[in-house]
């Protein structure tokens, strides 16, 4: 099924190349995220998948004496072309992290925080309450901190500072959602509640999610692919990675001989 | 005949590396409280010479009421007001001064300057906050002062205005070295949180870095605040050292350390005139403890609600 006026893929990378210093991370990736499906990323430690990701909104160049070469597309647009505005492309492209990361201020402001950089006039109070009620809805955390808003985030559980994590970026309508490796930090059953609101935000939004745990990409993906020493070995529907690997280096992998 | 045994006679014996360990235990202990020693001792020393004065020729409403400091009159009176109004104004335009500078440099120092340049700067500021007070005493005399008489076309060079740059010059490398301290205990996943979502670098510094480094640089500014009241050779020759209250910042002042430094050596011990130097310290020690434990707690986050 197709949806009419959106491209078929979110993300598409062709020929990626990258390199930390003289230590390339990446070879000749050819990548095309499905819009509106959850894809996740698997492969041994050191096997590129974080890097990868982190090249869709380029944040990886903020650590400096980094290289890239090949194409990175999100939503049609080359996001290396001369005109781009990497405050834009990041709008579209939100991003959640290993380790839960809100800001030290209160949860309303972490809320508003992304917003209020890409909307150039005021907002009413009205708006902002908006706002923040239907961000911390869409991520199942209303009913847990509405009468607490303006307590400092960093004082929320990891579960929920994670959730709070992802749901600052929705007010800026992001079309793409980065994860790295969201769950790492947390423990299962708050694995459990942030994988069930990744399958909620499906479709809705287009997400890339890093995973070490194979368990956690066979059941919380669409599509699933499989790095293994920067290179890109296999990108198929998770089902059909997980039941017939193509490749001898994938079934090795799923079946936990290295990894 | 001593016999090294498997088992030792007896467990309870003390060798030379009990003695020594025990005898460096004391000694780091003693270090380590003699801060709290020397602190006690200075205030129980100022406090003995000026007690005599405090109790006899003191009065509160003359001290911090007159501006007549006339210790060598033959009606001495010792109204302390022109130089406690002469410091404040001194360290008010100095830390005008020195905010821009030490802030400025810090947030450069933190968030945009990296390896070399980094650490070269590092350096530098640590050497500007090296340079003896009476070098930029000098600066002041000769530099500022013919400076200051040409740009704004005032009679005398050495007023509020001098010390006032002189010392916020003097005070923005420990400021400096406080507020980059203060901007790198900030976590870099908050930095690296705000840029995904697409701040750019002002807008991080702006609202994100500075607002979490906040008590430390407060914290800076209140030392710097401190080291202000505290500075004496550098603001005796900036200042003009002439008793007046400032009404605007090219008139002359004098400090309150300027007062002490440059009479105490011809006062009697024991004389009234000694006494009331004596008292006038007491006011500075009171201040600065009272704006370093401040600078204290604000960096620990302890703020009314």
């Amino acid at each position: 099924m197709r949806t009419v006026g959106k491209p078929r893929f979110a993300v598409r990378t062709e020929k990626l190349n990258f390199w930390y210093g003289s230590f390339q991370a990446l070879f000749d990736v050819d990548f095309n995220v499905r819009a509106g499906l959850v894809t996740s990323l698997i492969g041994p430690s050191g096997c590129g998948k974080s890097t990868l990701l982190r090249c869709v909104n380029r944040i990886n160049e903020r650590i400096g004496n980094v290289r890239t070469e090949g194409k990175v597309e999100v939503l049609g647009h080359d996001i290396h072309a001369p005109e781009v505005d990497l405050t834009q492309v990041r709008s579209q492209v939100g991003m959640v992290f290993q380790r839960p990361n809100p800001l030290p201020v209160s949860i309303r402001k972490n809320i508003l925080f992304a917003h209020g950089l890409h909307t150039p006039h005021k907002t009413t109070k009205a708006e902002q309450d908006g706002i923040v009620e239907s961000a911390l809805r869409d991520v199942l955390l209303w009913e847990d901190v509405k009468d607490r808003l303006d307590r400092v985030a960093t004082e929320l559980s990891l579960e929920q500072q994670q959730k709070l994590c992802i749901a600052r970026l929705l007010p800026v309508k992001p079309a793409v959602l980065l994860m790295d490796e969201p769950c790492s930090a947390l423990d299962p059953k708050a694995t459990a509640a942030v994988e069930e609101l990744i399958w909620k935000l499906r479709g809705e939004y287009t997400i890339l999610i890093v995973t070490h745990n194979m368990a956690q990409a066979r059941r919380a993906s669409d599509e699933c692919a499989f790095m293994l020493m920067g290179k890109m070995v296999e990108h198929r529907r998770t089902e059909d990675l997980f039941l017939t690997p193509n490749s001898q280096k994938t079934a090795d992998y799923i079946e936990g001989r290295y990894g | 005949m001593a016999e090294k045994s498997a088992v030792p006679s007896r467990l309870d014996q003390r060798d030379a590396s009990w003695f020594i360990d025990k005898l460096f235990q004391v000694l780091m202990f003693v270090g380590g409280i003699s801060a709290v020693i020397f602190i006690i001792g200075i205030f129980v020393f100022i406090t003995k010479e000026g007690l005599a004065f405090l109790f006899e020729g003191f009065s509160f409403l003359e001290f911090f009421g007159s501006i007549n400091w006339r210790p060598t009159s033959t009606n001495p009176t010792y109204g302390a007001l022109a130089l406690i109004v002469g410091t404040a104004s001194i360290t008010g335009v100095a830390i005008l001064v020195a905010i821009p500078f030490s802030i400025g440099a810090a947030v450069y120092i933190s968030e945009f300057a990296t390896g070399k340049t980094k650490e070269t700067l590092k350096v530098l500021v640590e050497l500007l906050a090296a340079i003896p007070s009476v070098v930029w005493g000098f600066i002041g005399l000769s530099i500022m002062n013919e400076f200051i008489i040409e740009v704004f076309d005032v009679p005398i060079g050495l007023n509020v205005l001098n010390a006032g740059i002189i010392l916020g010059l003097m005070a923005a490398p420990i400021m400096t070295t406080i507020a980059e301290d203060a901007l790198k205990a900030v976590p870099d996943k908050y930095r690296e949180a705000a840029e995904a979502m697409g701040a750019t670098r002002w807008q991080i510094i702006r609202q994100v870095v500075l607002p979490a480094a906040k008590n430390g640089l407060v914290s800076a500014v209140l030392l710097g605040v401190g080291r202000g009241f505290g500075e004496t050779m550098a603001v005796l020759m900036a200042s003009g050292h002439a008793i007046n209250i400032p009404t605007s910042p090219f008139d002359s002042v004098r400090a309150l350390t300027a007062t002490i430094a440059a009479e105490l050596g011809e006062t009697a011990q024991g004389s009234e005139h000694y006494g009331a130097l004596f008292a006038l310290g007491i006011f500075l020690f009171l201040i600065t403890f009272i704006i370093n434990l401040a600078a204290d707690l604000v960096v620990r986050g302890i703020r009314k609600k």
